[in-house]
Order: C-alpha cells, then sequence, then structure tokens
C-alpha cells in the first residue's frame, strides 16, 4: 500500500496496539495531525491534547507506569520538543517505556538554525535509551518498530523519534506487519543477527542461581531488598511474593518498589532509606545476606554506600548488567529478567524462617501516628485507602506528600503507586494521573499532590476538565515547599529561605475556574465527607486538604550520612 | 575522598556504523569527567561496523562502570580492554619538518631509516615523515626532530588489537550478562 509517512505512523501505532496519544500539535507535526482528520484515525487512536507538552509527556510516563504497555506521546520540533525533555528524564530515571514522537523542521532546512529547529536527538542523547533521526521514507516504519520493541524489552526506558517535516509527506510502500513478525523484518532482524544483541531474552545462569541458593542456606539474618526491577518485569511480584513466603525472611522497598509485598503483609518492613523506616533501615546494618532485587541502590537508599549492610553479603539480582557494584560493591550478582530469575529460584528454595530475627526487626517502634481533630497527613492517605478499598491508583507529586503517601498507603499491586522516584519532578503529578486514569478507566485515580508541586503544572487542570477525567486530587496544602522547608528547620538553623508559599492562590477557586468542583478540608471527617462525594460524582474532583506547615516526614536520615544514624526519629 | 589511582586504559569498541554513535560514546567519557587521550575511528571488514580505539586515563572501578555503559548502549556490539602485555598498540604520526638545505634533508632521511618511517612528501622548505609505532618510538623520533624544527604534527590516534587469535566478539559469560539488557523479544 502507498501512503504518505504521517500515515504510515499511524499504521504503526495501531500495529502496537496503541489506543492512546498525549500530545500538541504545531508546524512541523501537521502533516501527522492531518492524517486524525483526513483519514479518520482519530477514531482508532485516542488522542488527548494536554495543555504543556511536559503534561504530554507525563501523562504517556504515568499511562506505561500503571499499565505496563508502552506509552505514546507527540510534539511539534523546538519548544515543542525541549518542552518533552523533563519528561522523558523522570521517565529514564524511572524505566518507563515511553515513546515519543516528534517532527523536525524538513532536511533541507536542518542545520540553518531554521524557524523552531533544534537537534532533540543530541539533547535527548543521555535521557533516551535510543533515539532515531530518521533520513529515510522507507526506513519509517522500521524505525518505529525498532523503537517499540527497544522501549518495552529488557530494562524499559523511553524512546525519541524524531522526524523532518517533508518525510512525513513523502509517499512509499507500506506493508502491515503483525508485532509478533517484527522481530524477523528490517532492522530488528539486523540487529538481532548479531551475537550481542540476542534474539531471545538469554536464561540467567543456573550456576549464579545455585549459588544464591547456598548463600541462602547459610544465612541467619537475611534481608530482601525489593525495586522497582520487580514491578516492571511483567509476571514477577506473584513470583516475587512466592519467595518471600518461602524464604519467610523480612523485606524491605525503595519507593520505587512499592506494591511488590502488599503494605499491610506481615513480611513488609517498609520502604528504606533516607525516609526509611526504623525496621527497613536497622535491619539493613544487621543482615548478614541482602538479597536485592531490581534496585540499583541510589543514594536516597544507600545514603553511605560503603556503610550499606555492611555486615552482609550483598547480593544484586537485576536485568541490567551496568546496575552491578555501580553504587555499592557486591559478593555476587544474578544477571536476568526478575520474574524468570525468582522463578528458578522458587523451584528449588525450601521453606525457611527466621523468628528471632523476625522478632528483632518487628520490635522497633515506627512513629505514632497523631489523632487530634486537625488534619494530618496519614489521615488523608487513611481516608483514601479506606473510602477506595485499597483499590485506588496513587500518582503523586515531589516533596514531603510524596514520601507520605508512600509510607502510610498500603500497595497492593504492582503500578499501584505512580511516583517520580529517580528524578524527583516537581509537577509529575497531575500529568501522571491524567495518563493512568486514561489506562486504568476502572480503577479509581487519585493524585496526592503540593501546593508548590501542583501550582508548577496545573495547567492541565483545562485537560482534566475538557476530557472529564475523573482523577481526584488531594492537595496536601501545608503553605509552603515543605520538604524543602524541612531540611532548613532541621539543617539550616531554621533559616526558611524562599520556601513561604502563603501567596498561593485560592486552589478551590482555580479549580472551579476550570469547572472542576472543589473543596476545603480541615479535618478528617470532613475529608471522609469531601471524598465520598468526590468519588461519587464521577468526574475530576479537587480537595484542598489543610494540613500544618510544620508537619515533617519522619524518620529522616540525612544525605551522606548512615541510614541507621536518624536525624529525625 | 578516596585517592583513585589514575593509568591509563585502552578501550577497542565494536559500534554501528551510523551518525551519533561517535558522540553517544564519547559523551559517556566527558560524563564522569575523563579526557580522551587519543581516539580513533574506523570501518571494520563489515562496512556497517565500525571500531573505535579510546585511550583514557582512570582508575580501575571507574573504568569498569564506563565500559559496562558503553556495553548497554544499542549502537555498541562489543567492548574489550586491551591490557599492554596482551595487545599490541600502534600510531601512525606525521611530522612535517623544516629541510631547507641538502645536508639537513640528508639528515632527516637517515633519521627516518633508523626508525624506518618513510618520507612521504619532499619540498624545496620541508620534509614530512610517517612514522609508525607506539608513543616511545614516537616521542623519540620527536625529540630528534625538534632540533631541525618541527612545523607541524599529527597523530592518527592509537589502534590496539589482542595478540593471537582471540577477537573482541568471542563469546564469554560477560556477553551474555550483557546481551540480556539489550535483547528486545
Ligand atoms: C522541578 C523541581 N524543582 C525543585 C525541586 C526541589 N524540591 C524538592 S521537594 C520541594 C518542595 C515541594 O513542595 P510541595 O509540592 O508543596 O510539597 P511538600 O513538600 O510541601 O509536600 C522542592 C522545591 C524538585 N524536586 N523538582
Ligand atoms: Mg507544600
Amino acid at each position: 500500500m502507498r501512503m504518505t509517512c504521517a500515515q504510515i505512523i499511524m499504521e504503526c501505532l495501531l500495529e502496537q496496539g496503541v489506543d492512546t496519544v498525549f500530545g500538541y500539535p504545531g508546524g512541523t507535526i501537521l502533516n501527522v495531525y492531518d492524517e486524525m482528520e483526513l483519514h479518520g484515525y482519530k477514531d482508532k487512536i485516542r488522542h488527548i491534547l494536554t495543555a504543556h507538552e511536559q503534561g504530554a509527556c507525563h501523562a504517556a510516563d504515568g499511562y506505561a507506569r500503571s499499565t505496563g504497555k508502552v506509552g505514546v506521546c507527540f510534539s511539534t520540533s523546538g519548544p515543542g520538543a525541549t518542552n518533552l525533555t523533563t519528561g522523558i528524564a523522570t521517565a529514564y530515571m524511572d524505566s518507563s517505556p515511553v515513546v515519543c514522537i516528534t517532527c523536525n523542521v524538513s532536511e533541507n532546512l536542518i542545520g540553518k538554525d531554521s524557524f523552531q529547529e533544534v537537534d532533540i536527538t543530541g539533547i535527548t542523547m543521555p535521557i533516551t535509551k535510543c533515539n532515531f533521526l530518521v533520513r529515510s521514507p522507507e526506513e519509517l516504519a522500521d524505525v518505529i518498530r525498532e523503537a517499540f520493541a527497544i522501549a518495552r524489552s529488557g530494562r524499559p526506558g523511553p524512546v525519541l523519534i524524531d522526524i523532518p517535516k517533508n518525510i512525513t509527506a513523502a509517499a512509499v510502500d507500506y506493508e502491515p506487519l503483525p508485532v509478533e513478525q517484527h522481530a524477523a523484518h528490517g532492522r530488528l532482524a539486523a540487529m538481532l543477527r548479531r551475537s550481542s544483541h540476542d534474539l531471545k531474552t538469554p536464561e540467567p545462569d543456573f550456576g549464579d542461581i545455585d549459588r544464591l541458593l547456598d548463600m541462602i542456606a547459610k544465612a541467619k539474618r537475611p534481608l530482601v531488598l525489593v525495586g522497582g526491577g520487580v514491578i516492571r518485569s511483567k509476571g514477577a511480584v506473584p513470583q516475587f511474593r512466592k519467595f518471600a513466603e518461602t524464604l519467610n525472611a523480612p523485606v524491605a522497598s525503595t519507593i520505587m518498589g512499592g506494591g511488590a509485598l502488599p503494605g499491610d503483609h506481615p513480611l513488609f518492613t517498609g520502604m528504606i532509606g533516607m525516609h526509611g523506616s526504623h525496621a527497613s533501615n536497622l535491619a539493613s546494618a544487621e543482615c548478614d545476606l541482602l538479597i536485592a532485587i531490581g534496585c540499583r541502590f541510589s543514594d536516597r537508599v544507600a545514603t553511605v554506600p560503603d556503610d550499606f549492610a555492611k555486615q552482609a553479603q550483598i547480593v544484586q539480582i537485576d536485568i541490567d548488567r551496568s546496575e552491578i557494584d555501580k553504587n555499592v560493591k557486591t559478593h555476587h550478582h544474578i544477571i536476568g529478567d526478575a520474574r524468570r530469575v525468582l522463578q528458578l529460584l522458587n523451584e528449588k528454595l525450601p521453606d525457611h524462617d527466621y523468628p528471632q530475627w523476625k522478632q528483632w526487626v518487628f520490635s522497633h517502634p515506627e512513629v505514632p501516628l497523631k489523632k487530634d481533630g486537625i488534619l494530618h497527613p496519614h489521615e488523608i492517605l487513611e481516608t483514601i485507602q479506606a473510602l477506595t478499598d485499597g483499590e485506588a491508583i496513587i500518582a503523586t507529586d515531589v516533596g514531603q506528600h510524596q514520601m507520605w503517601s508512600a509510607q502510610y498507603y498500603h500497595f497492593s499491586r504492582p503500578g499501584q503507586l505512580v511516583t517520580s522516584g529517580g528524578f524527583g519532578t516537581m509537577g509529575f503529578g497531575l500529568g501522571a494521573a491524567i495518563g493512568a486514569k486514561l489506562g486504568n478507566p476502572d480503577k479509581p485515580v487519585v493524585l496526592c499532590t503540593g501546593d508548590g508541586s501542583f501550582r508548577m503544572n496545573c495547567n492541565e487542570l483545562a485537560t482534566l476538565s475538557h476530557y472529564r477525567i475523573p482523577v481526584i486530587i488531594a492537595l496536601f496544602d501545608n503553605h509552603t515547599l515543605g520538604m524543602v522547608r524541612q531540611w532548613q528547620h532541621l539543617i539550616y538553623g531554621e533559616r526558611y529561605s524562599q520556601t513561604d508559599l502563603d501567596y498561593a492562590p485560592d486552589f478551590v477557586k482555580l479549580s472551579e475556574a476550570y469547572g472542576i468542583p472543589g473543596e476545603r478540608c480541615v479535618s478528617q471527617a470532613e475529608l471522609e465527607k469531601a471524598m465520598a462525594r468526590a468519588l461519587e460524582s464521577k468526574g475530576p474532583y479537587f480537595l484542598q486538604c489543610d494540613i500544618d506547615k510544620d508537619a515533617m516526614v519522619h524518620p529522616m536520615v540525612s544525605a551522606g550520612t548512615p541510614v541507621t544514624e536518624f536525624l529525625l526519629d | 575522598m578516596k585517592t583513585e589511582i589514575h593509568t591509563r586504559h585502552t578501550l577497542s569498541v565494536l559500534v554501528e556504523n551510523a551518525s551519533g554513535v561517535l558522540s553517544q560514546v564519547s559523551r559517556l567519557f566527558s560524563r564522569k569527567g575523563y579526557n580522551i587521550e587519543s581516539l580513533a575511528v574506523g570501518t571494520t571488514d563489515d562496512p556497517a561496523v565500525s571500531r573505535i580505539t579510546i585511550e583514557v586515563m582512570g582508575d580501575d572501578a571507574m573504568m569498569e562502570q564506563l565500559m559496562n555503559q558503553l556495553r548497554k548502549q544499542f549502537s555498541v556490539y562489543s567492548v574489550q580492554e586491551l591490557l599492554p602485555q596482551r595487545s599490541i598498540r600502534r600510531e601512525l604520526v606525521m611530522f612535517k619538518v623544516k629541510a631547507e638545505t641538502s645536508d639537513v634533508r640528508n639528515e632527516i632521511v637517515q633519521i627516518a631509516n633508523v626508525f624506518r618511517a618513510s618520507i612521504i612528501d619532499v619540498s624545496i622548505k620541508s620534509l614530512t615523515i610517517a612514522l609508525i609505532g607506539d608513543e616511545s618510538k614516537a616521542e623519540a623520533m620527536q625529540n630528534l626532530l625538534e632540533t631541525f624544527g618541527i612545523l607541524e604534527l599529527v597523530r592518527t590516534g592509537m589502534v590496539a588489537l589482542e595478540r593471537g587469535a582471540y577477537t573482541i566478539s568471542d563469546d564469554n559469560k560477560e556477553t551474555t550478562e550483557f546481551n540480556l539488557g539489550k535483547s528486545v523479544l
């Protein structure tokens, strides 16, 4: 079939089963947008026009994280493309599969500082798993197929395809090809013919598996540390739960590992690291075997790499060989997909139990939760939990509210926590919540955001309102950049430099201006009623939750000090 | 700060012969603050594949990480560190030397002969010599030629190969471990 490359793009998205695209049009991508009308692709692929390209990229990312499918976003050249970059970096740091299609100026204008020209493949080289500048119409379909394969495979990540405008207008032959056959054709086939790019996922090394089983047999105080790798690996969570329960040892989690084990599971010690629980952090220092699965020991987890789990034999299980020994020196590693490694371990792992060790780990009292009539952060999360039966997907922004969400909500399945862990992107939440809701229409989605973060990208209220996307926004309003204030309080002699946000707009009125009902809540009782109305409304809803300006995230360990030295209990 | 021992490392990298790949590779070095001492690129027996030889000063742990991150790039096919005792390294250096009299020209030609270098251009005022060797040979030659006045000097950058029949594409456990990250199915 002969068709323009603009049409081929739409056909290739259909090949991949894409049902939703987030984007924003402009001069260079006009041919692609025209296809939605000209050949009616808008009926097959829903296009969500966001308020800003950053929002589009976060939405594609939120869609990907909460569904496990590849998220897709479109933007025009120049400022459209650069607006995506924070979103791309956010996806990259948390290994989220996103394909960004940007169009660039026509080839005859490239390299001439033409209007809205930017070298976006150059700019995004460090924040994409791979990127492409399409230079011939014949290779377009192939490049798109390769881009999707790369985005979703191995350790997933964002991929960008930049297509000059003249190419989108060129007509070439297009042969539809079902996804299952992509690997046998074109560039993918050529790539896979190389020994370095194996067609099949190689098996983990059986000797490596046996060695870990030996180490487990000798261990007296094992601790499992679960990270985002187990969330990203398809089908890994059931295998992980089986592994944890057979081993019957305590399990700590990074923020990205939230949902691997249910939050109220008796083996779960909570989050580890800078805002880790006493149980998790102290266990990491006392354990004699640390089995880390799909986690990269970031500086927010292993605050002092040389000191982290220093009594333990450290075993790292990861799909990405370059993560081994990157931050923390390990004693043993297994390279493989988490699901497969855990499955192989489960085949041979006998039942264990460590009653004394577990008793010790769980003997440490955690922070007492206040209940005194005024609204406390944990009560917001308890309310969401209770009124949605723990079913809600929680998207967050970045700051104290993010940590509280990770600490107090009981995540019970992968993809239920949508948060920017690696990049810490304020302004991520609203876009991400939109993507998560569109990917999971039958699950309630609640955005837990802060007054600072929300102001960064609240422009997406327009999107929420226009498409009537039933996201409930819970804004933790402490009138401050709380997380920064917390550091200023504890480390900078209470000099609150530039962190007061007392001049905030009336957020309830702001959401009403977008046609979104809003309420203000100052107690848990009020919040419960308002939340019930929000869920009842089946539309977007805004809840301003007033909390104490001086509320802090407990516990806290300063950057660069061992995880056992709590600055704040 | 830990004290790091910086030694010279020679890396050989097989890559897809495509635009952007070289900057992708060199970016990983600059990100860590490493200055590339020498870099040579050219196609291999397969025109779709280029081989890059990179020399850089660094400590062993950082080099290991760099190699790991290189291997992870989709356009990188394989990476090998060439250890000095097990590999051969050569570069080509061209010296353009002032030579305005026949006496001087004769003297320079003799020096070139001793080094098995070749004269590749002659003019009334200059001679251009091409020398193949490692840095000690080039340095010795340079010291001698300096007395005549070096007008220009250019080097290709080191290229290197492992001794014996082993090649960069030979399989080992490490290669398999990296294949996993690149598997696209
Ligand atoms: C884009 C961006 N800019 C700055 C920061 C630094 N930062 C981290 S948390 C924080 C405060 C966030 O304030 P708010 O959204 O109100 O959340 P709170 O901590 O008050 O819950 C800031 C400024 C960041 N993470 N991202
Ligand atoms: Mg705040």
